[in-house]
């Protein structure tokens, strides 16, 4: 009754080949991002499947989940927009134009939009400094970088999100 | 023996080991370095740094490879500019560590504030204030005022349970991760974690139920601040207002060392009351570990409870058919006076939660009237263990590389946990273990060998080992020359020969009396001929079902397979500490006369015909002797509740009234007696029993090395015996009639045999009055394979009718793959009469719709 | 910059396609290393090209690999691509744009220790990039340059890439390791180091992504043609990643040694309308402020030099601070980050960190008194030396040299306090 087992099991496989046989626990990492890709945030029951199929507690694989700051143990909006607001970028804008762009959304830093489409949050430093204003989109989809933003370009590309484009802009997800 | 290292602590020269770690080393030579995070049983992680100190190294002349020496010829040594962590530091030869310095001292302070900056101040309504390393630094190196706004602390959940046994203050945790280690490294059981990060970093679980680990509670002992308690003591009672009393846990036959915490109180009447159970340092026994059903299942000593657990509180005589209190005169006169009537036609049954000493007596008093005695077991083989058990000096704690460690017929996760645990450790260190059973068990993960045998095939597995090593015993029946054959066993019956020292644990997982019998016997055969005994770390240990049953078998009780006919051909019966009506109600066919000594009025007691009240081993002395065979005292932990007696006292004072002479005052008393009637116990008495030496670690001093909060041992780490092999005396091979049973011979008409299986926490009288444990004990349940399941169209967690021994009961079918095909698992003391394997018959019970 | 040793896709814009690479000599080093140089050979050049880590520490690469323990196997290599400190942005561009080369290194590194498994290590937030190495990798393996009995030597080499998730601390080698291990990223103590007890308890070799893309011209032109860049002790050139308060932000591949003054007013164009600078950030959020006065801006930036003007390269992200900007601002930032991304391990950075940044807030939002920053100068002096790993050190760089280098700016804030505190 292992539903990520069945539903991917190719993946997993493929996840699992990259490390020692003995040492399973490795794959917890990937096959987080696997469920999370499922449900938008990693649920009880994915945690529980990935401990079965690692030989490993759920609690060591919740452990995970609460360690690192891209997994998400509750839901939220479709599309989680991360605008880096750390030193670098600040000093490039980055904390007006989060102001300005939860204005237009009518939300403030850390809601969702009340079409449940959009949560906007802010994030440390994403290795784009220079090209700030910058964001990152995260969702079931995957995980895409947007520089040199600016408040109506984010809007547009909102707006395309909310009318179901995608919002790789590159590569999607592996 | 490792090399030794010289090195200098505030000014101490302290001669250590090579690999000791500073605060170890300190801490011998009578230094205190303080720790929160280090624990001397787990691996140093060096987190919270409390534990800094200055450390110099002598200065090495890179070309000569020589120490460099001052003007004055000492040696020169050089200090780092950073205070480093004595709890991660190995000590080297001629280092200078300085722990008393200014700069020590302030780095300390240092890091006391930053503990304290987020910490409540509950101390006045903290579990652990008295007892709490925290709050005793602070005294000595915190502070005075906060300088960190208290508007700005940190908010976090207060009494969060972690399932239903250990609760959890997030406020109070400084995040030292004892708790965690101590689930992964000691009982792997990881099953608390840390969530998220930095100062959010907060304990929690996602098992189901919380926290499921029988070890759970020995994280409450090593927490440093009072972050985790225990359901069962907290906002109990302050540690300072507590006595405490050394005894040894009833549960299981590992013996544990523990000590009871009571407190005079008010809501009981002003009387003693025990408010906890803590592990009590024996590294030989258990080290500072209990399990969780020592720690918590002590209620039955209480009474009170419902049902039959309500605690007897006077003798009752049946009067016109009803039972009717009596004084204690009366009471024993009825009964002496009838004993006399019997005569030889009495027999005496006697469980094994009896001490050495009521034992003793039970057996001087019957065979000075010329009755029999019996043990009432499922369980044989204790002469045998007398022969080829452990030899004196036996510890898990010094077994490794080069022993070998062979577990047959038990789940020793389920029966004897700290066993488990320190088998474990000795793996880890190198000890080599097979587990031979009928279906996979916790335990194998350690293993390097599994034999696996088919129920009935307990003894011949063994035997089979012994014959691959060997052409001694060709003749082996039929299904155990196949397992003879299998490679695997041959390969665990090679490295067994092969090891240094060979230590065999028997259980009685599938098997009754003549099955155990029969693989006791197997494994002498199998230690006798690989010359694994006689020595310590080697020999054998029978995984009991009950706390003394070795004792019993040491002062002479036998179990007898005609149990059921004899009692009902004896004249008058004699129960003591057994409840067999309750086990299986046939039993209740009792003979003429009936004397039971209970604490509770059990199915037996009812039938009674005089009933004599004992006082639980709480409240009075004795002795147990423990798998290992190690004779260990208990002291009396609350006062003797008026008008009862203990065991060996009731039976003593019936004895004298007839005229025999027994001991019915002191359990001292009846020790020397034992140790010149039992030539295993020659020497002994409660001052040697009470003797110590000083244990490593150094534990329960309420100093800042903090071990904990078990108890520092000090009266009393017991004596081991010496098997007869190791006296000398010869221990010839005997082979058992009753190698094997083949299924179908033993199997109902269905095909199904029932497998008797023991769990921790079951439905037993010494478990259920601690209703804090229910949640943890399952209903009623057999185990089946979900092949025969899908064949009887039983599916998982169906109602079942189940009918063994001629009585049907109720229970709900657990689908378990585990489990071999045609065998259904009947966990023992859970309301099904399951004394051995034996035909069963299932089938759906009929669903009463409301 | 006359030639591109890394950002080679700047000169050769298809430098991502393997053929293109391929045809710039690409993979000729790995070819002669794996068919006609002893594993020792290769780390002998490294070694004396004088090339030192380029993740932070600046240790030499060829001498690290010489650690590697030759008694217990397998072997390791993790290359460290987690890139998180703040205002570092240059493994992103080489892995996106001249993706071989740096595999190449990778390849070369493990061919040296003996490794025939390595890990790219890369931040959670670079999917996308991982995606991408994942198809290039794929694409060796096609090209025969990755698999077993490469070259018919009998030496096999398989390439992994793993995705962290969101946590700085994992760009700190042991944490990482423990996250590979699919573990919490909390470091390790040390010693042991990772070449002797890495990656599963075994011998591994950890490095930057620059560090290893810089490896493949070094064994295909020689140490010597190396050690023609930069200066004695800082041999080669370096990525500056430029960022904050300079008109042209982004990667700069110099020698090393080149001063502030050229990259800030050459390089990156300047600061924007002209206003002033303040400070200089070499080595991130985790860095000491520099005052950027005359002396600074003509400091050559190499592994010695920095120190003397109190602070370290590090990673060389450079952050550039003009005159607009509130130092007690900027602290309150850089505390925020640290005070995120934390790992909790060990008390004076979990604590420490939690303190400081409602110290710095309230400096910030003008609410403290002096007594304040003289309480967030203690706390982080009382957190300096005692942290298990360099996290918690990092966070008070900027916290002690903001208060003892712009005192002013902190004297302001204060004064701010007092006047709203006098005010009727
Ligand atoms: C908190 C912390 C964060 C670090 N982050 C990174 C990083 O993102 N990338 C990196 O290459 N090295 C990082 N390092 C340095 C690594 O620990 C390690 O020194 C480096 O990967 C070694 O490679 P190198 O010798 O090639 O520089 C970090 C160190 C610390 C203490
Ligand atoms: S300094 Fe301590 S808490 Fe901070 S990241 Fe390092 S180990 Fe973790
Ligand atoms: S760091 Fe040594 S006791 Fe915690």
């Amino acid at each position: 009754m292992n539903h990520l087992a069945e539903k991917y099991s190719e993946e997993i496989q493929a996840i699992l080949a990259k490390y020692p046989a003995d040492q399973k626990r490795s794959a917890v990492m990937p096959l987080l991002y696997l469920a999370q890709r499922e449900s938008g945030y990693v649920t009880k029951t994915a945690m529980n499947e990935i401990a079965e199929l690692l030989g490993i507690t759920a609690t060591e694989v919740a452990s995970i989940v609460g360690f690192y700051s891209l997994y998400y143990d509750k839901p939220a909006g479709k599309y989680r927009i991360q605008v880096c607001t750390d030193l670098p970028c600040a000093l490039r804008g980055a904390e007006e134009f989060l102001e300005k762009l939860c204005e237009n959304l009518g939300i403030r830093v850390g809601e969702t939009t009340p079409d449940g489409m959009v949560t906007v949050e802010h994030v440390m430093c994403l290795a784009a400094c220079d090209k700030a204003p910058m964001f990152q989109v995260q969702s079931g989809e995957g995980l895409s970088y947007h520089e040199n933003q600016t408040v109506e370009s984010a809007m547009a590309l909102i707006q395309s999100l909310k009318k179901g484009a995608s919002h790789s802009n590159k590569d999607g997800h592996p | 023996m490792a090399k030794q290292v010289t090195l200098t602590i505030d000014g101490k020269q302290v001669t250590v080991p090579e690999g000791t770690l500073i605060v170890d080393a300190a801490k011998k030579a009578g230094i205190d370095v303080p720790v929160f995070c280090y624990h001397p049983k787990m691996e140093p992680v060096g987190m919270c740094r409390m534990c800094l100190v200055e450390i110099g190294r002598p200065v090495i002349d890179r070309a000569t490879g020589q120490v460099v020496k001052e003007a004055d010829g000492s040696p020169k040594v050089q200090f780092g500019p950073k205070l480093e962590t004595a709890c991660t530091t190995p000590v080297s030869e001629g280092m200078v560590v300085v722990g008393a310095s200014e700069k020590v001292k302030a780095g300390r302070e240092d890091i006391l504030e930053f503990l304290l900056t987020s910490h409540p101040l509950d101390c006045p309504i903290c579990d652990k204030g008295g007892e709490c390393p925290l709050q005793d630094l602070t005294m000595g190196f915190g502070p005075g005022e906060s300088r960190f706004i208290f508007d700005e602390k940190m908010r976090m959940d207060k009494h969060v349970p972690l399932g239903e046994l250990i609760y959890l203050d997030r406020e109070r945790c400084i995040q030292c991760g004892r708790c965690v280690r101590f689930q992964s490294e000691i009982a792997d059981d990881p099953v608390i974690g840390f969530y998220q990060r930095g100062r959010s970093l907060e304990i929690v679980t996602f098992s189901e139920p919380g926290f499921d680990s029988y070890f759970s509670g020995n994280t409450t002992d090593i927490c440093p601040v009072g972050a985790l308690t225990t359901a069962d003591f907290r906002f109990g009672a302050r540690p300072w207002e507590l006595n405490n009393a050394a005894s040894i846990c009833s549960q299981c036959p590992v013996g544990c060392n523990i000590t009871f915490n009571t407190r005079r109180e008010a809501r009981s009447g002003g009387r003693m009351v025990i408010k906890r159970v803590m592990p009590r340092q024996n590294e030989a026994v258990n080290e500072i570990w209990i399990c969780d059903k020592g720690r918590f299942a002590y209620h039955f000593t209480e009474g009170g409870g419902s049902g039959n657990s309500e605690r007897l509180t006077q003798p009752l005589v049946r009067k016109n058919g009803e039972l009717a209190p009596v004084s204690w005169d009366e009471a024993l006169q009825v009964v002496a006076e009838r004993f006399r009537q019997a005569g030889s036609g009495l027999l005496t049954l006697a469980g094994g939660r009896l001490s050495n000493e009521d034992l003793f007596n039970l057996r001087q008093l019957t065979q000075g009237l010329g009755g029999q005695t019996a043990l009432y077991t499922q369980m044989a083989g204790g002469d045998l263990v007398a022969q080829v058990g452990v030899g004196q000096g036996t510890n898990f704690a010094d077994m490794g590389a080069g022993s070998a460690i062979l577990v047959v017929a038990s789940d020793l996760h389920e029966e004897a946990p700290i066993w488990y645990l320190r088998i474990k450790q000795a793996v880890e260190r190198g000890a080599m273990l097979i587990v031979a059973g009928a279906r996979p068990t916790r335990l194998e993960k350690y293993a390097a060998h599994v034999v696996r045998y088919p129920y009935g095939s307990e003894a011949a597995a063994i035997l089979a080992m012994l014959n691959s090593l060997s052409a001694k015993r060709p003749n082996l029946p039929e299904p155990v020359q196949a397992l003879a054959r299998s490679p695997e066993l041959q390969a665990a019956a090679k490295a067994f020969a092969g090891a240094q020292n060979g230590l065999v644990l028997y259980g009685s997982e599938g098997l009754g009396l003549e099955g155990s019998q029969a693989l006791a016997q197997a494994c002498a055969n199998l230690l006798i001929s690989t010359n694994h005994i006689g020595r310590a770390n080697n020999g054998l240990i029978a995984v009991w079902q009950r706390a003394n049953e070795q004792g019993a078998w040491d002062m002479g009780f036998r179990p007898r397979t005609d149990l059921a006919e004899a009692m009902k051909s004896a004249r008058v019966l004699y129960v003591v500490a057994a409840d067999p009506a309750g086990d299986d109600p046939s039993m209740a066919e009792a003979g003429e006369f009936l004397v039971v000594q209970e604490l509770f009025l059990t199915d037996t007691a009812k039938l009674a015909d005089v009933v004599l009240p004992v006082e639980a081993y709480t409240e009075r002395e004795g002795s147990f002797t423990s798998g290992e065979r190690r004779v260990q005292r208990f002291y009396p932990a609350v006062p003797e509740p008026a008008g009862l007696k203990a065991d060996f006292a009731v039976t003593g004072q019936i004895g004298q009234l007839l005229g025999l002479d027994l001991e019915a005052r002191f359990a001292s008393k009846v020790m020397l007696r034992i140790a010149s009637q039992i030539a295993d116990y020659a020497g002994l008495d409660y001052v040697r029993l009470a003797e110590v030496v000083e244990q490593w670690p150094i534990v329960g001093r309420g100093d800042v090395y903090y071990g904990g909060t078990s108890y520092e041992n000090s009266q009393g780490l017991g004596v081991q015996l010496a098997p007869a092999a190791q006296r000398g005396a010869a221990v010839p091979l005997a082979w058992p009639e009753f190698a094997s049973q083949s299924h179908s011979q033993q199997a109902s008409a269905e095909g199904l045999l029932a497998a008797p299986i023991n769990r921790l926490l079951d439905r037993g009288q010494t478990v259920w009055p601690s209703t804090l444990l229910h949640s943890r004990i399952p209903q009623p349940y057999v185990a089946l394979n979900p092949a025969d399941a899908a064949v009887l169209r039983i599916p998982s967690g169906a109602m079942l009718q189940v009918t063994l021994n001629g009585t049907a009961r109720l229970a709900a079918a657990h689908l378990d793959e585990n489990v071999p095909q045609g065998v259904v698992l009947v966990p023992r003391s859970m309301g099904l009469p399951i004394f051995g394997p034996a035909p069963v018959e299932i089938r759906r019970a009929e669903v009463v719709s409301a | 910059m006359s030639e591109y040793l890394l950002l080679r896709h700047r000169q050769i814009p298809d430098i991502g396609n393997l053929t293109v690479y391929r045809q710039n000599e690409g993979f000729q080093a790995f070819h002669k290393a794996v068919t006609s140089m002893k594993p020792e050979e290769v780390t002998e050049v490294v070694k004396a090209s004088g090339l030192r880590g380029r993740g932070g520490a600046g240790f030499p690469t060829g001498l690290k690999w010489s650690f590697i323990d030759k008694n217990k196997w397998p072997h390791y290599v993790v290359a460290n691509a987690d890139e998180s400190e703040p205002g570092t942005f240059k493994d992103r561009e080489i892995m996106e744009n001249n993706p071989f080369q740096f595999l190449e290194g990778v390849m070369l590194c493990a061919y040296a220790i003996q490794a025939n498994v390595a890990y790219i290590y890369l931040r959670g937030e670079f999917w996308q990039i991982a995606a991408h190495l994942d198809r290039k990798i794929a694409e060796l393996h096609s090209a025969g340059l990755l698999g077993d009995n490469l070259f018919g030597t009998g030496y096999s080499l398989r390439l992994y890439t793993h995705l962290g998730a969101g946590a700085y601390i994992c760009g700190e080698e042991t944490a990482m390791l423990e996250s590979l291990e699919g573990k919490l990223g909390q470091p390790r103590l040390r010693p042991p180091f990772p070449p002797s007890f890495g990656l599963y308890g075994m011998p591994t070799v950890v490095n930057n992504v620059e560090t290893l893309t810089n490896v493949p011209l070094i064994i295909e032109k020689g140490a010597a043609w190396y050690r023609g860049y930069g200066t004695e002790k800082s041999a080669g050139v370096k990525i500056f990643s430029l960022s904050g308060c300079v008109n042209k932000p982004g990667n700069y591949e110099l020698p090393l040694g080149t001063t502030f003054r050229e990259l800030i007013y050459e390089h990156g164009g300047g600061i924007p309308g002209g206003r002033q600078i303040k400070a200089i950030m070499p080595a991130g959020a985790s860095s000491s402020l520099i005052v950027a006065n005359e002396q600074a801006l003509d400091t050559p930036m190499d592994y010695e030099s920095v120190p003397a003007v109190g602070a370290q390269l590090g990673s060389a992200s450079v952050i550039i601070i003009d005159e607009s900007v509130d130092i007690p601002w900027l602290i309150n930032k850089t505390i925020h980050f640290f005070k995120h991304e934390s790992c909790g391990k060990c008390t004076p950075c979990r604590e420490g960190s939690y303190w400081m940044m409602h110290l710095t807030e309230r400096i910030d939002k003008g609410k403290a008194t002096w007594k304040d920053v003289e309480l967030l100068k203690d706390v982080a002096t009382q957190i300096r030396g005692k942290c298990l790993c360099a996290l918690g050190e990092f966070s008070i760089e900027a916290v002690l040299s903001g208060i003892d280098r712009f005192r002013q700016d902190f004297e302001a804030r204060v004064g701010a306090r007092e006047m709203i505190e006098t005010q009727p």
